[in-house]
């Protein structure tokens, strides 16, 4: 019945969880099988036989009711008991837990892990119990693990936190669960648990070397950071303008009317504060949170930005662009 | 008392020409639209909220269509967005919560409590005004962009989209006041109008059931009218309340929201537990199994569920502790709604049942709302509902709930009051395959979606995992059926209007009052004198005995025994003098 009803199960918390939803299940069942039997066969047995049909009243029975009261209560009781008992565990977070970093945003999630390596692939160590300590750069957000069986909501103005230890390798979805705006359903990442070892090696060859190239980082930054939600570079319609051919236009219409020429600067003005100006047709829908990325971090963005066209660069960024390699 | 010798004496001025009913004495547009019977308010509600739902319902299947393949199939991710939202806001906020009492409560309770009309008809009146306020607000809405929001509204999303976001709740802060003046009106008849005899035991249990509802309105409806005040002054005059870029708190959002919507599934569900047990007497021809227990734990549940809010926000950043209280009351609740099924149950044990399409209805109710039901009681665990929280597994478990419960539950109380409303019998025959037809359509849509849930499918997506395909293609199947039942429902109503069969004042042999003592088409005023009660409700046994009637006597064209009239009540001399 396990597998009919449930996802595979690769945490320590998911086994409990799920002996609890299908002894529900299963009682349920009973019950529904007792009460729909019960139903069918008293309208077929007492079925009326002639129009004029007068049945006597039936007695009511103190003890029938109150049995009927009784029993259920006692159930609702078991497993209230039993889902408060995991709920606390699921809730009381080991003090040596690993922790992991959950920046959420529309529509994407980074990890970013103690060494200061981000990812947008979660990658936990098996046997391990993690912790995610879990923000929101705008609106609500969800974190769910279906195989892990956990999932909390993650907030804009706290933190809020999850803990798990996965009992399995291989890789698992995580989704988002509350409702987050026109990508919502395309919020979803892969969570890859990996052996201790494997981890370790990952997290210290996905350290960001100081000199990848910029376009490089910018080019990492792109998929991290969630640019590629709304931002495409193939020139297709996203919820904001595609890169493609982006840098060196000149003909850039602002929704005011004004145009203007893209060039670094705008490039940088748009990145660190997106409500300065709007382009034409599109809504004020930039998170603010990309302030927070160091020079060299948005300096890379930007020359990633500036490969995506193949326009030559405007005057007013001639005799910088040798300034910034 | 010489009322009984100034009985026979007075002249009646209120006796009606033969031939003259509610419908008939007066046919022009604006005896319509400044009515203030119930019963043709109540008409009105019928006809208005008819368009909603079909409106909602076609939203409904444009989802399941797109929802046919994994990818986008038809429609973008913010179409969809703006679908699942009008779908959900029409059908709670304009269907469900004033369906019942708006179209059956208003037509129905005064008859069944033996009263001319509600005790204040101009509220009454008034009542359908505003909720035509707030459908015009609705379009308004629509035609400002838009909502995309679900129909939940949680900040601070709902404060970043859309222009169609303060109209919207502009409409529901409005259309709240007409369910605020139903509950109050109803309240006031209850108490005040009753025929006499009719002692608070002796009331139907539909009538119970509005009680019970009407209270729930008119205490919870406000809340929302607030939260939504609220939410539309913090984005005109930026006052941090629940946008924490303002300093507000998002939690205290959804604290205030499910304030509100809990209790409204109550204000959705208590009334289907009314018909359900006006069904269940009448077609089993018995007495209610344990009526006391029936009424009572109406009323029980109307109160504990003001108390349960917090379950909804088990992941959502409320403290544990909160958490475990709330748990532990949603069981309590649990309860009394269990006791209701069992005594449907035991009520068919020894009766005389007989299976007309709102019978079918009802055996309908007991299997769906049972699984509605044991689901909840499954999302109440708290560690399983870590894992099913915002799945497909909630959106399931509410549709086994206020689909098959409220909607199956309407759809009963609309064929078995039919020839009532219109004098005319709907088609047996297709009756009974629309039941069967949307009993297995909806089985086929929402099944596979708890299992979908169950595996981690969650909810409001455009787009999903290749996985979990053949699943919703099986539930896009499934709603393809449950809208062929349902327009087929629509079909057989509508010619029945003019083609059915002409009904006969009882035809299902009920021992109500609007059955026993209301003409086939009702008179202006209901009745020709208010009647004296003298037994229960559902006094099958009785009802020959006190009554006259004797035994393997009958009448009506199928041979149906029909119990007998309430005796008229002695007029009172002021009322004439």
């Amino acid at each position: 019945m396990g597998d009919f009803w449930l996802p595979e199960a690769a945490s320590t918390i998911a086994p409990e969880v799920d002996s609890l939803f299908l002894f529900v299940t299963a009682v349920s069942a009973i019950l529904l099988v007792g009460v729909t039997g019960a139903m069918l066969y008293f309208v077929y047995r007492y079925r009326r036989q002639s129009p004029g049909e007068r049945p006597a009243p039936v007695e009511e029975s103190k003890l029938l009711e109150i049995s009927w009261i009784v029993i259920p209560t006692i159930l609702v009781l078991l497993v209230f008991n039993w889902g408060f008992k995991s709920y606390v565990k699921m809730h009381a977070v080991p003090s040596e837990a690993y922790e992991i970093r959950v920046q959420a945003q529309q529509w994407n999630f980074l990890f970013e892990y103690p060494n200061g390596v981000t990812s947008d692939t979660l990658y936990v160590p098996e046997g391990e119990k993690v912790k995610m300590r879990m923000s929101s750069a705008d609106v609500l957000h969800g974190f769910f693990i279906p195989a892990f069986r956990v999932k909390y909501d993650i907030l804009p103005n706290r933190y809020t936190s999850v803990w798990f230890e996965a009992t399995k390798e291989g890789d698992y979805d995580l989704f988002c669960t509350e409702y987050c705006g026109r990508n919502h359903s395309e919020m979803d990442k892969v969570v890859r648990v990996v052996s201790q070892d494997e981890f370790d090696n990952w997290l210290e060859e996905a350290g960001t070397s100081e000199d990848i190239p910029l376009p490089e980082l910018g080019k990492q930054l792109y998929s991290q950071r969630g640019c590629q939600g709304c931002h495409s570079l193939d020139g297709s319609e996203m919820v904001g303008p595609s890169f493609q051919g982006l840098y060196g236009r000149t003909d850039h219409e602002m929704s005011d009317g004004t145009t203007l020429t893209v060039d670094e600067n705008y490039l940088r003005e748009s990145i660190l504060k997106p409500e300065a100006r709007i382009v034409a047709g599109y809504n004020n829908l930039m998170p603010g949170s990309y302030s927070s990325l160091s020079e060299r971090q948005l300096t890379g963005l930007i020359e990633f930005i500036k490969e995506q066209s193949d326009k030559e660069p405007p005057a007013s960024d001639q005799g910088q662009t040798t300034a910034t390699n | 008392m010489s009322t009984d010798t100034q009985n026979t004496a007075v002249a009646q001025p209120d006796e009606h020409e033969e031939g003259e009913n509610y419908l008939n004495h007066e046919t022009s547009v604006w005896s319509w639209l400044s009515t203030k019977d119930h019963k043709r308010i109540g008409v009105l509600y019928c006809v208005t909220l008819a368009l909603v739902f079909l409106a909602a319902g076609v939203l409904a299947l444009v989802m399941r269509a797109e929802l046919s393949g994994p990818g986008e199939t038809m429609m973008a991710n913010d179409t969809y967005n703006q679908v699942f939202s009008m779908h959900g806001i029409m059908m709670v906020f304009l269907f469900l919560v004033p369906s019942i009492p708006a179209i059956l409560g208003n037509f129905v309770l005064p008859m069944q409590i033996g009263a001319k009309d509600v005790a204040f008809p101009r509220l009454n009146l008034a009542s359908w005004y505003v909720y035509l306020a707030g459908a015009t607000l609705t379009i308004m809405a629509l035609l400002w962009g838009g909502v995309d929001t679900g129909w939940t509204f949680y900040t601070p999303y709902s404060k970043t989209t859309g222009g169609g976001v303060l109209w919207m709740t502009s409409a529901i802060f409005v259309a709240g006041f007409a369910n605020i003046f139903t509950g109050l009106n109803f309240i006031v008849t209850i108490h005040k109008m009753r025929a006499p005899g009719m002692t608070w035991n002796r009331l139907p249990l539909f009538v119970w059931g509005m009680y019970a509802t009407s209270i729930v309105q008119v205490l919870a409806t406000p809340v929302i009218g607030i939260t939504m005040v609220l939410l539309i002054l913090e984005q005109v005059l930026q006052i941090g309340i629940f946008d924490p870029s303002l300093g507000g708190d998002p939690v205290l959002f959804q604290h205030f929201f499910w304030f509100y919507s809990h209790p409204a599934v109550y204000i959705m569900i208590l009334p289907a537990f009314g018909i359900m047990s006006e069904l269940i007497a009448t077609f089993s021809r018995s007495r209610i199994f344990g009526y006391r227990a029936i009424a009572l734990s109406s009323v029980a549940i109307a109160m504990l569920g003001f108390l349960v809010w917090g379950h909804h926000m088990f992941v959502s950043g409320q403290s544990v502790v909160s958490s475990i209280v709330f748990s532990l009351i949603t069981y309590l609740i649990g309860i009394p709604s269990g006791i209701k099924v069992f005594n449907w149950v035991a009520t068919l044990y020894k009766g005389s049942i007989w299976l007309q399409t709102p019978m079918i209805y009802a055996l309908s109710f007991l299997f769906l709302f049972s699984i509605g039901g044991f689901t909840g009681i499954m999302v109440g665990v708290l560690s399983v509902d870590v894992h099913l929280h915002d799945t497909y597994y909630i959106v399931s478990h509410f549709h086994y709930v206020m689909m098959g419960g409220t909607v199956v539950a309407l759809l009963g109380g609309m064929h078995y009051w039919w020839p009532k409303i219109t004098g005319r019998m709907y088609n047996e025959t297709l009756g009974k395959i629309a039941a069967f037809l949307i009993f297995v359509g909806f089985n086929l849509t929402f099944f596979p979606q708890l299992v979908l849930g169950a595996k981690g499918m969650p909810r409001r997506y455009a787009t999903y995992a290749d996985r979990f395909t053949e699943l919703h293609q099986l539930s896009t199947a499934g709603s393809g059926v449950l809208g062929v039942g349902l327009f087929l429902v629509l079909g057989y109503a509508l010619w029945s209007l003019k083609y059915g069969e002409k009904a006969p004042a009882n035809p299902w042999g009920a021992a109500t009052l609007e059955w026993t003592n209301v003409a086939a088409l009702p008179d202006p005023h209901n009745f020709k004198r208010t009647p004296l009660i003298t037994r229960g409700p559902y006094d099958f046994h009785l009802a020959d005995e006190v009554f006259g009637g004797g035994d393997g006597e009958a009448d009506g064209d199928q041979g149906l025994r029909v119990p007998d009239a309430a005796p008229a009540a002695p007029l009172e001399p002021s009322r004439d003098a």
